[in-house]
């Protein structure tokens, strides 16, 4: 690891760390944070509003979502669906995506047309038009795609029923692509008025990545964003999830072949990036039981005991609000999903009582590193980086010590952490009980009741 | 029109100097066709070998050889069990990807090019291409694995659909066979030793490497990769597919969307009426959110979340397509209206403004196709793969270019008949 961390840290990393992004503020509080990568003459822009899902309140879930999609259809200077006629002439490509934390909006296009998505994307920012007969059609379009994302798919289907289990009053608990009926019930004004609260440049921060001079950027921003408006934004209430004290189980039918088991415990998030010790260990324990196709679950489960056809973990430390960890996998033909439960809980268990090796750390590490190396391959991906972090209320500037803090994470607190946030009585368990096409009974294993 | 040529061309000149887009070709001692991009900016190394090894080389009577085969290579190999394998790459920090496609095996190193780090990396993929073990423990294992995905995706009817419609497009073509999970079980490991003694070999290789390396370290390399080959001989392609007549297949499933798939075979790889099919599908349904498709039916109706249509140029006449998803109710007006939209521009071609739209898209998005080292492998190695001129890259602008409303129609005209085409939907009302 000596070795292999001073390579890294080369010139061209610390270089990165001190000078690069750079970052200027607005009059009206936009933020403008510039990546300089001058490997190919293209770049990205990412726009992106501090406002997701959880920002949504009962009976109008999906609302950030429907407006992503109204954001295509036009202003007075530039009518439906020219937005997109516009990037693709200028040899580009955009799209956008709404999270529970935020929404954003991106382009990449060759560097000499960078001027002309800043213009459209400042545009857009205060002045949609959100027509009644547009809303129409386009909530239509969201219905189909919820359709196809959640409904006709099992597996996040159960996925979206176990996050409503899980948080009864954080706002996690609702899908970020609403439920159907919200849907059905929405109306243009509920989307004219999310967007007159939440877009404003005080409410955003632009990302941009690629070829430019972050000098030249900065000008064009204040020509474009720089006369825009802002307003005061509505203070919105902490909405504390109450402490769990049990497990709770759901399972969920759909059409489908294999059961699926997935256990959700509450975890810790990254707050302060400094201060903060167990995400970063979270981080770890999850590259160690599952970060290479030798790592621990794969190797026990899949491999050796077969108990599962397929096993991983989920664990996002960055988020505005509650963490979850997630185990989740299929069982092997002949097993059932306590089985598999069991087979996970007895790995666990083996981390909380004997901990983790060094070998194990060091290789978890040593990915880790390299793969900050492969992340600069892509533009589009360091722009992602930054906005994400970003969107979590901690900034840019700590992308390198919260690696840093990743590689001094020891054996002692991964095993600590094990301990501390693997209990029953913040688990939520998830099965997905399959159900048959076509009337015939399907392979038996699903047990519904522990 | 002049003066966005001449554009086009300086930015393709700022691009090759910028980035270094200068694929560089030899065919190494071994006879290995060998294909390099040197691009310093990054510590890194990329190097894809690919074979005619894809499942259209499945013997007669066992699909699913070739997949399992490539699956098979790094689960043992030479001195290393699969679990060294994967704990010496997580070591070093380098990832082995890849996988099978109809025509295509491949393997792909990601490495840090630091020669301590690279190293050891290339002697673990040398491992893997020359000596897979095939252990019969950990075949029979995969071998269930893939029963069970099979069985899943039996039960998802995109999977149900797309399966379908291969085997409408290919009927006695082994891109229209499918693997089942019987035709799964009655494999053993040594139809993969054969596949792979039959396949992997030198002549039917071909090496791609982007990234922080020189020519002379290239020219190692790729030999390191060859020589361990045994010489063999190329794959020979099966009877080109035949053009089958039109058909309609509908299956049932309870989801609340119907999947839909229209097409039939179009073009091969290299055929040049791939540009004036390319520079046409973009109005028609290639164009993400302006073509017309889009237009129709995800805008002006409602119907559909997605909605596209494309031709896949592979080693045969690969697939033109169009699908989309719609709520099961409205599946026949939904089709009813793409249909439309397809005759409208198999009668009249796109417009001068839409042609202009598609060009102007085509070839100003050129440089975005390049501007990681992820993408110039990609584009370096189907060049290399499937033979195409060492300019193609550099051609590419200047063919789309000049394709013109008559060629597009046709070249239309010869591979999209509507009398002939196929339709597949699954769970419409």
């Amino acid at each position: 690891m000596q070795q292999l961390i001073p390579f890294l840290l080369a010139p061209w990393l610390l270089t990165a760390a001190h000078a690069n992004p750079y970052e200027t503020t607005l009059q009206n509080g936009l933020r403008i944070i510039v990546k300089e990568d001058r490997r190919a003459p293209t770049a990205v822009q990412m726009v992106w509003y501090r406002i997701g899902s959880m920002d949504e309140v009962d009976g109008a879930s999906g609302v950030a979502h429907v407006l992503e999609h109204m954001m295509f259809k036009g202003t007075p200077s530039v009518g439906p669906g020219e937005f997109n006629k516009r990037v693709a002439a200028a040899g580009g490509r955009d799209n956008a995506f709404t999270s529970r934390d935020y929404t954003a909006y991106f382009q990449q296009v060759p560097k000499e047309k960078l001027e002309d998505m800043i213009q459209l994307e400042a545009d857009r920012m205060r002045h949609l038009n959100v027509d009644a007969k547009e809303f129409a059609q386009e909530i239509k379009v969201v219905m189909e795609e919820r359709r196809m994302r959640t409904d006709d798919n099992p597996q996040a289907k159960l996925f979206e029923q176990m996050n409503a289990v899980a948080f009864q009053a954080h706002p996690y608990r609702r899908p970020i692509i609403g439920w159907m009926n919200d849907l059905e019930t929405m109306t243009a004004a509920d989307a004219k008025a999310w967007y007159d609260t939440w877009y404003v440049p005080n409410n955003a921060y632009v990302v941009i990545t690629g070829d430019v001079d972050h000098k030249e950027i900065f000008a064009l921003a204040e020509k474009h964003y720089g006369p825009l408006e802002g307003h005061a934004l509505p203070r919105s209430k902490p909405q504390i999830e109450p402490a769990q004290h049990g497990t709770r189980r759901i399972s969920v039918k759909a059409p489908a072949e294999l059961p699926v088991l997935i256990m959700g415990y509450k975890a810790p998030i990254l707050r302060d990036a400094d201060r903060d010790s167990e995400p970063y260990a979270l981080e770890m324990l999850s590259a160690i039981l599952d970060g290479h196709d030798a790592a621990r679950f794969n190797k026990k489960l899949v491999r050796e005991d077969q108990v599962a056809l397929s096993v991983g973990i989920d664990y996002d430390p960055t988020a505005r609000g509650p963490g979850m960890l997630y185990l989740h996998g299929s069982p092997s033909e002949g097993k059932t999903v306590a089985d598999l439960e069991a087979a996970l809980r007895d790995e666990i268990a083996r981390v909380q009582k004997e901990g983790v090796s060094e070998p194990e750390l060091k290789r978890a590490k040593a990915q880790l590193l390299a793969s900050q190396v492969y992340k600069l391959d892509s533009m589009f991906g360091q722009a992602m980086e930054i906005g994400q972090t970003e969107s979590a209320g901690i900034p840019y500037q700590k992308i390198d010590r919260m690696l840093e803090k990743l590689q001094k994470v020891t054996a002692a607190e991964v095993q600590a952490v094990a301990k501390k946030y693997f209990t029953d009585d913040t688990l939520t368990v998830g099965v997905l009980d399959p159900q048959p096409l076509d009337g015939k009974p399907r392979r038996p294993g699903v047990a519904t009741r522990h | 029109m002049k003066n966005l040529l001449t554009a086009a061309f300086a930015l393709l000149v700022t691009q090759t100097a910028l980035a270094g887009v200068k694929i560089e070709h030899w065919v190494s001692p071994s006879g290995t066709r060998v294909y390099f991009v040197e691009s310093r900016v990054l510590p890194m190394l990329d190097v894809q070998v690919d074979f005619a090894a894809g499942s259209m080389f499945d013997p007669e009577g066992k699909p699913g050889v070739a997949a399992l085969t490539r699956s098979g290579l790094d689960l043992g190999a030479g001195k290393r069990d699969e679990t060294e394998i994967a704990e010496q790459l997580a070591d070093i920090g380098a990832n082995l990807g890849g996988g099978a496609d109809t025509d295509r095996a491949s393997i792909v190193l990601r490495t840090l090019s630091a020669r301590d780090k690279r190293e050891p990396a290339l002697d673990i993929l040398r491992n893997v291409l020359h000596t897979p073990r095939f252990e019969n423990d950990i075949f029979e294992r995969e071998k269930a694995r893939t029963i069970a995905g099979l069985k899943e995706a039996m039960t998802r009817p995109e999977s149900i659909g797309g399966k379908a419609f291969w085997a409408a497009m290919y009927p006695g073509h082994p891109y229209g066979r499918q693997a089942t999970p019987e035709s799964i079980a009655s494999l053993t490991r040594d139809d993969l030793a054969s596949f792979h003694a039959r396949y992997y070999n030198a002549a039917n290789a071909s090496i791609t490497l982007v990234g922080d390396i020189s020519r002379k370290d290239a020219e190692k390399i790729a030999e390191g990769i060859a020589a361990g080959l045994p010489k063999g001989e190329a794959a020979t392609l099966p009877a080109a597919p035949d053009a089958p007549a039109g058909k309609t297949v509908k299956l049932p499933h309870p989801a609340t969307q119907a999947h839909v798939y229209i097409g039939l075979p179009a073009v091969e790889r290299g055929n040049p009426d791939y540009f004036p099919l390319l520079v046409g599908n973009y109005t028609l349904g290639g164009g993400g959110f302006v073509s017309r498709l889009m237009k129709e039916v995800r805008d002006k109706r409602g119907f559909a979340y997605s909605v596209y249509s494309y031709f896949a140029p592979m080693r045969q006449s690969g697939p033109f397509q169009i699908g989309l998803q719609t709520k099961r109710s409205q599946a026949g007006e939904a089709i009813k209206v793409a249909r439309d939209v397809l005759d409208g521009f198999l009668k009249d071609g796109p417009s001068d403004e839409e042609l202009l739209a598609a060009k102007a898209n085509l070839t100003g998005s050129f440089p975005l196709r390049l501007d990681s080292n992820k993408k110039l492998l990609d584009n370096a190695a189907a060049i290399g793969f499937f033979g195409l001129p060492l300019d193609y890259l550099d051609q590419y602008q200047a063919k789309i270019e000049a394709v013109t409303v008559d060629q597009i129609k046709a070249a239309f005209s010869r591979y999209v008949r509507p009398a002939d085409l196929i339709t597949v939907t699954v769970a419409a009302d």
